[in-house]
């Protein structure tokens, strides 16, 4: 499959500046962004459960260039949303995509494995996951390390591709039930509270959440860095980084695909994804929506209705 | 004399100026007594009003906060209280994952002839959030920092 993959795109490199996809990294457990120029370069392709990085982020910054995407599912959801919001231009970009069978969560695998400052040598085969670090093989089941995202995953073939490779992948469900939201809600308000502020307290307010999301596309004139208006201070205090947080959320209603990218580059692994998931859910609830789905709709909260469908008129 | 007895809690009010805040003002006219934890903060439109805005109110120890802006098809800008009134419901709909009671935020519409309807929407409005009481207030330092600080406040 991976052949057919790479096939595909040196078929059609000739006509673009480049293609993005994943190349094996500094060892063998970390894949990387990889730029294909020539087609030698495409022999460096890999595809599997590291390809972990949604390269959609760099899509917005090479407007105007005509490139290539590799991606799975949830990838092609943010290259959608980018699409839809005309960030990005449908004819500079050719979308490759393949049925994805999950991705790997590398905090999973260090707390299994220790230190993965090196690793040898990685092997994955029915399910299975064998990394060898210090000459010593761990053995793990894929899906104990799994990205939590992919375990309600509803598309796992590129919802959009000009260049489909193989056979589709029936989803993992058919309906996400949020059940992580169910369970942070079983505790009570109190309970919530302390959740956030410990979990702000270790915040580093290093902005690698927003920098890895693929649609927080502001950058250099991002509310929380500028001074007019001055949302958040210098402090280093929980309210600001709190604040900062429900700023990144707020500003994604409607738009977050769920990719989960805010959470993987977070160096603290903070759980930043179940604020945006709340906001989805609401935008699901409310709008009957899903962001990056379809290009040419709307996001609900750029439109209205006269009569809203489920919000209910003020009784006070 | 506030309508209710005891301390007074923080509730931010957000109201359009072409309605509510003409509201809260014919309310104020007649002289119907109101409880006075409000602090009024007057904005051109609700579709002005950013939902961050209620969310750095809380940041900054609000207890509650109320949005009121013109009844739909009423707005003075035609369409503003519509965009308005999707993103607040959005809002009102998480803001219970941050650990904030979703009853110590509300979002209501008042006219500015409606003086009877101010003085009902701020009563019930205020005793509801008093029945919560005061919020935790969301600390500005580290929390290291803050038990540092502690036993020097006691
Ligand atoms: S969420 Fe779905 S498409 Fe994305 S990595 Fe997981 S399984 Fe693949
Ligand atoms: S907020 Fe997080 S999950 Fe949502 S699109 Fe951005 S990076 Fe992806
Ligand atoms: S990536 Fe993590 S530590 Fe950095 S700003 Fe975001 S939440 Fe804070």
């Amino acid at each position: 499959m991976l052949d057919q993959l790479k096939e595909t795109i040196k078929k059609a490199l000739p006509e673009l500046d480049f293609v993005m996809g994943w190349g094996m990294g500094f060892d063998a457990l970390h894949a990387t962004p990889l730029f294909m120029y020539e087609p030698e370069d495409v022999d460096k392709l890999v595809w599997g459960p590291l390809n972990i990085q949604n390269l959609a982020t760099y899509l917005p910054s090479l407007k105007g260039k005509k490139v290539g995407i590799v991606v799975k599912g949830c990838d092609s959801r943010s290259v959608a949303e980018l699409l839809q919001e005309k960030l990005v231009n449908r004819d500079e970009v050719v979308i490759f995509g393949m049925a994805c069978q999950g991705t790997v969560n590398l905090t999973k695998v260090r707390e299994i494995v220790g230190n993965t400052g090196l690793v040898e040598d990685v092997k994955y085969e029915n399910g299975k996951l064998t990394v060898t670090a210090d000459g010593q093989p761990h053995e793990m089941l894929l899906k104990d390390v799994r990205a939590d995202k992919c375990g309600y995953c509803r598309f796992p073939n590129a919802v959009i591709s000009d260049h489909f490779v193989g056979e589709e992948r029936a989803p993992q469900v058919e309906e996400d039930t949020f059940e992580d939201l169910k369970e942070f809600e079983s505790q009570s308000f109190e309970e919530r509270r302390d959740f956030w502020m410990k979990e702000m307290d270790r915040c580093l307010r290093c902005y690698a959440c927003r920098n890895a999301c693929p649609l927080c596309v502001c950058r250099d004139h991002c509310v929380a860095q500028s001074r007019d208006p001055h949302w958040v201070s210098q402090q280093d205090g929980i309210r600001d980084k709190f604040m900062f947080q429900i700023i990144h959320a707020t500003h994604m209603a409607g738009r977050c695909t769920n990719c989960g990218e805010c959470e993987r580059a977070c160096p603290v692994d903070i759980p930043v994804l179940l604020l945006k998931r709340s906001f989805n859910r609401a935008v699901k609830n409310t709008f009957a929506y899903d962001a990056g789905l379809d290009a040419g709709a709307t996001p609900p909260l750029l439109a209205f209705k006269v009569n809203e469908d489920n919000i209910k008129e003020k009784e006070w | 004399m506030p309508v209710l007895e005891g301390r007074e809690l923080r509730i931010v009010g957000f109201l359009c100026n072409w309605c509510s805040y003409g509201g809260a003002d014919t309310a104020g006219v007649a002289r119907f007594e109101q409880p006075t934890d409000l602090r009024v903060i007057r904005v051109p439109c609700s579709g002005r009003i950013d939902p961050l805005f209620v969310a750095k109110a809380f940041m900054n120890g609000a207890d509650g906060v109320l949005v009121s802006g013109c009844h739909p098809r009423d707005c003075h800008y035609a369409e503003g209280n519509f965009y308005a009134r999707r993103r607040l419901e959005v809002f009102k709909n998480v803001i219970s994952v941050l650990g904030i009671e979703p009853e110590r935020f509300e979002y209501t519409w008042v006219s500015a002839s409606e003086g009877q309807r101010w003085q009902e929407v701020v009563t019930k409005f205020t005793k509801q959030v008093h029945a919560l009481g005061p919020m935790v207030s969301v600390p500005e330092v580290s929390l290291d920092r803050l038990a540092a600080l502690e036993p020097a406040q006691s």
